[in-house]
C-alpha cells in the first residue's frame, strides 16, 4: 500500500540557494510525522511545496501513489492537503462559523434564496457547533469574533476547520509556539484527535516536547537535506537535539 | 529545549462577555440611534417647521442620494477599501443620461419620451457601472490602493462631466423626468425615497444575510485568510466596486429627476457626506465591520444636520463643516469604545 503522501528527491533553489537537497519522506493516513530542524533547515520551503505555494525545482510529490503537482494553493487544497500557518488565516472580527465555513458557506435549501446566495446561517452554527464538540474543543460560543478568542482556542478553531474540510492530509506550522502550556495540550490532543479520524497529519515545530509527544515518527532535515528519520525507540529529545545541531553525523539512522 | 513558552493560559472568556460581543454591533447602532433622536428633537425644538411635511419631503429628498452612495459605500469601506469617486460619478452619470435624452429628443416628436427616458436612464446607470467597473479592476487586479485609484477616478469622471457641455448643466430632457422624480405616494413618500428604501432594505440583506456580504466582511477583515480559503477575491473586489459605482448611477437619476436637469456638479458635496454617514453608523475604516442600518442612521444624522441648520438660520456654508466636525468625532469616539472593548 502507497502512503498517503511522498515526496520523492525534492529539490528546490532560489537563484544559486540550495534550500531543499533531494529530500525524501513519506507519511501514512492516521500518522504524526514531525519534521524539524534548524532554522534554514529547508522546513518553511517543504510546508511551501506541499502546499502549493510554490514549485519544487526537482522531484516528485504524490498523493496516494499518483504523481501530483499542484499550480497553486487552491489546488493543493482541493487534493485534500490543508494547511494551517503560523498566523492561522483567521479574519478576527467575523465569528467562528463565519471563520469555520470560509469559502465553503451552506446555502438555503430555498431554489431563490440560493441563486442570490442567501446563507443557511442556522445549519452552518449548527454543524461549526457539532464539529467544535466532535473534536472536543473549548470555544464557548460560535458566535464570538474570532479575535474575542484565546490564543489556544483560535489554534484549536484553525485546525479543526482545516480538519473537517480535508479528508487526507494536514499540514501544521508551529502549531503550539504562541501558547501557553495548558493550551499547548488542548492542541496536541485535538491533533491527536484529528490523527485518529485517519488523516495524515505533518507537524513543523521548534518545540521537542510537543514533537516526543504526539508524532508517530520524525524527520530531522539539517542544510536542506534529511540527516535522520527517528521513530520508536530512537525518537528522544537527545537524538533530535543532535541531529538538529549536527553533533550527530547525517544519512539515516 | 524545553517548552519555552512560561505564559499563563488566557482566562476563558465569561458567558456576559460573549453576549457582549454578540450585541455590540447592535449596541452601537442603538447609540447612535440616539443621537439622530436627539438631534431630531434639538431642532424641533429650535425651529417649529422642523417636524413638518415640507421638512420631511425636503430632508428624505435631500437624504435619498446620500444614502444610496452610502450604501454602496458602505460595501467598499467594509471590503477594506474606500471609494472616492462616488460623487463625481453621480454628476458625471446624470450629466450623461441627460446628455443622452437631450440628443434624442432633438429631432423627436414629443410623444415617443418613454423609449428616451429609458435609455436616458440606462445611460446614467451604465456609465455608473462602468467607472465601478474601471476602479474594481485597477483596485483588484493591478493592486494599486483603493485610495489612489478612486481619487484618480474622481477627477477621470468630474472632467468627463463637464466635459460633455462645456462644464454648463444639461436641461433640455423630457418633462415626465422632473414629474417623476417629485412625484410622491399620498403626500407622504417621495418616489426617489420609495426606490431607494427597497435598494437600501436589498442591500441591508444582501450584506447582513448572503455569501457575497460574508465575502465582503472577510475580505476586509483578513485578504490573507480569505485567499488561502481558495475564494476568488479579485472578482469579489471588482464586485464591489461596481455595486458602489452602479448604486452612484441610480442616485445620479434620482437627481436628474428632482432637478429637472443633468449637473456634472451635482455630487461635488456628496462623497464627504457619504464616506462621513458610513463612518458615523460604525463601519471601520480598516473593513472587515459595517452594517447597512448603521449607515442608514448615519445618513440620518448627516440630512437632519444638513436641512436642520437651515431650518434654524444657521448660514449654509457651516454644513459642510458640522458634517466635518461629527465625522472626525465619531471615528474618535468609535475608536475609545474599540480600545476598551477588543482584547487584540
Amino acid at each position: 500500500m502507497s502512503a498517503r503522501l511522498a515526496v520523492r528527491d525534492l529539490s528546490k533553489h532560489y537563484g544559486g540557494v540550495q534550500a531543499l537537497r533531494g529530500v525524501t519522506l513519506h507519511v501514512d493516513a492516521g500518522e504524526v510525522l514531525g519534521v524539524v530542524g534548524d532554522n534554514g533547515a529547508g522546513k518553511s520551503t517543504m510546508l511551501k511545496i506541499l502546499s502549493g505555494a510554490v514549485f519544487p525545482s526537482s522531484g516528485q510529490v504524490l498523493l496516494d501513489g499518483e504523481p501530483t503537482r499542484f499550480a497553486n494553493p487552491a489546488a493543493a487544497h482541493d487534493a485534500g492537503i490543508a494547511t494551517v500557518y503560523q498566523d492561522l488565516s483567521l479574519a478576527g472580527q467575523r465569528d467562528v462559523v463565519a471563520n469555520f465555513f470560509l469559502g465553503r458557506e451552506t446555502l438555503s435549501r430555498n431554489w431563490l434564496a440560493r441563486r442570490i446566495g442567501w446563507l443557511d446561517g442556522k445549519a452552518m452554527a449548527a454543524h461549526t457547533l457539532s464539529e467544535l464538540a466532535r473534536l472536543r474543543t473549548s470555544i464557548p460560543d460560535v458566535h464570538l469574533a474570532s479575535r474575542d478568542l484565546s490564543g489556544g482556542q483560535r489554534q484549536a478553531l484553525a485546525i479543526a476547520r482545516a480538519a473537517a474540510w480535508t479528508g487526507r492530509v494536514l499540514l501544521l506550522d508551529e502549531p503550539t509556539s504562541a501558547l501557553g502550556v495548558e493550551q499547548q495540550q488542548q492542541v496536541l490532543d485535538l491533533i491527536r484527535r484529528v490523527s485518529a479520524e485517519g488523516i495524515a497529519v505533518i507537524l513543523i515545530s521548534h518545540q521537542m516536547p510537543d514533537v516526543l509527544a504526539v508524532c508517530d515518527r520524525a524527520v530531522v532535515l539539517r542544510l536542506g537535506a534529511v540527516a535522520a528519520t527517528l521513530s520508536g525507540a530512537s525518537l528522544t529529545s537527545e537524538n533530535l537535539i543532535g541531529y538538529i545541531t549536527g553533533a550527530m553525523p547525517g544519512g539515516e539512522a | 529545549m524545553a517548552r519555552t513558552s512560561a505564559s499563563a493560559p488566557a482566562p476563558p472568556v465569561p458567558v456576559h462577555q460573549a453576549l457582549w460581543h454578540r450585541g455590540r454591533a447592535a449596541v452601537r447602532d442603538l447609540w447612535i440611534g440616539g443621537v439622530l433622536l436627539a438631534l431630531i428633537v434639538a431642532f424641533s425644538i429650535d425651529s417649529p417647521y422642523f417636524l413638518t411635511r415640507a421638512n420631511w419631503l425636503n430632508t428624505s429628498s435631500t437624504g435619498t442620494e446620500v444614502l444610496l452612495l452610502a450604501v454602496g459605500e458602505t460595501f467598499v469601506i467594509c471590503a477594506g477599501g474606500i471609494d472616492l469617486s462616488v460623487g463625481a460619478v453621480l454628476g458625471f452619470a446624470g450629466t450623461a443620461g441627460a446628455w443622452v435624452m437631450s440628443q434624442l429628443t432633438g429631432g423627436q416628436p414629443a410623444g415617443a419620451e418613454v423609449g428616451v427616458v429609458a435609455l436616458g436612464f440606462a445611460a446614467a446607470v451604465a456609465a455608473g457601472l462602468a467607472f465601478g467597473l474601471v476602479n474594481g479592476f485597477l483596485v483588484a487586479w493591478a493592486g494599486i490602493p483603493p485610495f489612489v485609484v478612486t481619487l484618480g477616478t474622481l477627477g477621470v469622471a468630474t472632467g468627463f462631466g463637464f466635459l460633455l457641455n462645456n462644464g454648463q448643466e444639461i436641461s433640455a430632457i423630457p418633462g415626465s423626468v422632473t414629474t417623476f422624480g417629485n412625484d410622491n405616494l399620498g403626500g407622504w413618500v417621495p418616489v426617489p425615497v420609495l426606490i431607494t428604501a427597497v435598494i437600501t432594505i436589498w442591500c441591508g440583506l444582501l450584506l447582513a444575510k448572503t455569501r457575497f456580504g460574508a465575502y465582503t466582511l472577510s475580505i476586509g477583515d483578513s485578504r490573507e485568510a480569505v485567499v488561502r480559503a481558495g475564494i476568488n477575491d479579485r472578482r469579489y473586489l471588482v464586485e464591489i466596486y461596481t455595486l458602489s459605482g452602479v448604486l452612484a448611477g441610480v442616485a445620479s437619476v434620482l437627481v436628474m429627476a428632482r432637478l429637472g436637469a443633468g449637473s456634472p456638479a451635482s455630487g461635488a458635496t456628496d462623497n464627504l457626506n457619504a464616506i462621513a454617514a458610513v463612518v458615523i453608523g460604525g463601519a471601520s475604516l480598516f473593513g472587515g465591520r459595517g452594517t447597512i442600518i448603521g449607515s442608514v442612521i448615519g445618513t440620518g444624522i448627516i440630512a437632519v444636520l444638513l436641512t436642520g441648520l437651515v431650518l434654524i438660520n444657521v448660514p449654509p456654508f457651516w454644513q459642510e463643516v458640522a458634517v466635518g466636525v461629527v465625522l472626525i468625532a465619531a471615528v474618535y469616539i468609535d475608536q475609545l469604545r474599540n480600545r476598551k472593548t477588543s482584547r487584540k
